[in-house]
């Protein structure tokens, strides 16, 4: 390929670069290498490289029971482990045909979304991070870490939960968890505006996010982008609203989508703030779970010793903070699974990474990479 | 739409007893062979009744070790009618063919890459059809039931799968 330059001197032939990003390189966000060709500095085409963190998740589940498999969707999405643990506690649950007790469905709801609170901040600040903007960063890391506390004291770990099981949680929320919730709240909220009028509205911010990595509906849904990526091209589709999993059709919360107000619809500075306007609608969902969370109750169906669920396979999706979350399992009738596939949303955003980025700058191509929020763990599993 | 009526439009098309509900598998899977999945695919994402433009998922398949067959299964939606689909096409151990959709779906590009690269069945058509998770000379397809672990790859010792633990 390449270009040819018409000069006084004669012809000039230029030519296609190929440049390597990554493994290792803090814009990737984890372990993925980028081919990209360039010619000068625009792209031509750009080969992801990932499977530089593959741990085989689902070779190891096929020698596992169907509880000893929830540490291991912890580890696939780091970030937010509770939607995995969700997510997998639905589908087999839903393969088993069992309902889990009033209490533990407010629960879970509560978790998950300040799991996606945690995660969605981490996606900000990190976007931030991506395009030079250093100091919002801490500013969400501060918040984020009010949530890794009240989770520690939740069930001991910080990052890698293991709380929600099949048929319940692990344990109870502890005295005093409920109320530290709420301060929490009363807290986080004010801070939104905070992080508008330091990233948001930055002017530096918006020229290199707005118009930039344009992702069109119908692109997006044919890449199966999902999840804040995919309502960030202006499409409202909401799992949680429009295929509702648990209880979430009992509250009230709008979903935001990108209008294109600082540029045009599906581009990056839309996908960022429609996370940040996400904060809000789970703010709305903690509040009103909060208080209709019954005060006793049981946290664990009465579930036999070893699940055998009956041969048969379900494919069940759930909304994380990434997207559409989804597991196909398949039961032989046994208590071990016979097959786990987990559809990962990462995965497929990662997918259109090179239909988007043709044409773009390498500077541009880190704020697009870093608009998609993709985490490596759940890409390679 | 519900299942019956989505089954009735591709009868209606394709001839009745063309797609075959199969209730050992699932109550609403529609078990097809991988040339029948070929003359679907582009219909279903066409028609203005079915109109599935999202691939949720696909899912590669082995059997088991006994069975001689692996298979690859579709999960299908429609963000306009909101109506899922599964599809599950399978296909003899010797001989893993089935044609591919990463032009109709995108998304099945690297779907198609990964079970490819799990299962070593080929999409016939598919345009980049290599190794996506594990390295591009890694010997065998792991998560095939029959699959044997190397011992060493590159000089690193791998290490066994421990057998029996509760």
């Amino acid at each position: 390929m390449g270009v040819v330059i018409e000069q006084e001197l004669g012809t000039v032939h230029g030519d296609e670069m190929i440049l390597n990003i990554g493994p290792q390189h803090p814009s990737t966000h984890g372990v993925l290498r980028l081919k990209v060709h360039t010619d000068g500095e625009i792209i031509t085409q750009i080969t992801p490289y990932i499977g530089y963190l593959h741990r085989c998740f689902e070779k190891h589940c096929e020698n596992l029971t169907y509880e000893q498999s929830i540490p291991y969707t912890d580890r696939c999405d780091y970030i937010g482990s509770m939607n995995n643990n969700f997510g997998y506690a639905v589908a087999v649950e839903q393969l088993m045909e069992t309902k889990v007790p009033e209490k533990v469905e407010y629960m879970r709801v509560i978790v998950a979304e300040m799991n996606r609170i945690a995660s969605h901040l981490l996606a900000l600040g990190t976007f931030g991070l991506d395009v030079g903007a250093f100091t919002p960063f801490l500013y969400c890391f501060r918040d984020r870490e009010r949530i890794l506390d009240l989770f520690e004291m939740l069930c001991g770990a910080r990052l890698l939960y293991n709380y929600i099981w099949i048929g319940g949680v692990s344990h109870d929320f502890p005295v005093g968890w409920v109320e530290k919730t709420y301060e929490f709240l009363d807290y986080f909220e004010p801070k939104i505006n905070e992080y508008n009028d330091l990233l948001t509205y930055n002017k530096i911010f918006i020229e290199r996010s707005a118009d930039v990595g344009v992702i069109p509906a119908d692109v997006a849904i044919s890449y199966g982008v999902t999840g804040p990526n995919l309502r960030g091209s202006g499409v409202r589709w909401d799992l949680r609203k429009d295929d509702p999993y648990g209880i979430y059709d009992r509250f009230e919360f709008d979903i935001p989508i990108g209008t294109g107000a600082m540029g045009s619809v599906g581009d990056c500075w839309d996908r960022y703030y429609v996370r940040v306007r996400e904060l809000e609608e789970c703010v709305k969902i903690i509040r009103q779970a909060l208080d209709a969370l019954p005060r006793d109750g049981d946290v664990h169906a009465a579930l036999p010793k070893k699940i055998r669920p009956k041969a048969g396979h379900v494919y069940s999706r759930t909304e994380s903070p990434r997207g559409d979350l989804g597991y196909y399992i398949a039961s032989d009738g046994s208590d071990i699974p016979s097959r786990i596939k987990m559809r990962s949303p990462a995965f497929t955003a990662l997918s259109c990474l090179n239909e988007i980025s043709r044409g773009w700058m390498i500077s541009d191509v880190i704020a697009i990479l870093g608009s998609l929020d993709i985490v490596l763990g759940e890409i390679d599993r | 739409m519900d299942f019956a009526g989505i089954i009735g439009i591709i009868n209606a098309k394709f001839g009745e007893g063309f797609a075959s509900i199969d209730e050992e598998v699932s109550a609403d899977t529609v078990r097809l062979t991988p040339e029948q999945w070929g003359q679907l695919a582009p219909f279903l994402r066409k028609t203005p009744e079915l109109f599935f433009d999202a691939m949720m998922c696909i899912t590669g398949i082995d059997e088991g070790v006994e069975s001689e067959n692996l298979a690859v299964s579709y999960n299908l939606h429609s963000m306009k009618h909101n109506h899922k689909l599964e599809i599950y096409v399978s296909m003899p151990k010797s001989d893993p063919k089935v044609p591919s959709v990463e032009q109709i779906w995108r998304v099945a590009d690297w779907f198609e890459r990964e079970v490819y690269d799990m299962f070593g069945i080929e999409f016939e058509g598919h345009r980049d059809l290599r190794r996506i998770l594990l390295p591009s000379d890694w010997d065998g397809f792991p998560l095939r039931k029959d699959y044997e672990f190397p011992e060493t790859w590159h000089g690193i010792v791998i290490n066994k799968m421990k057998e029996g633990w509760e």
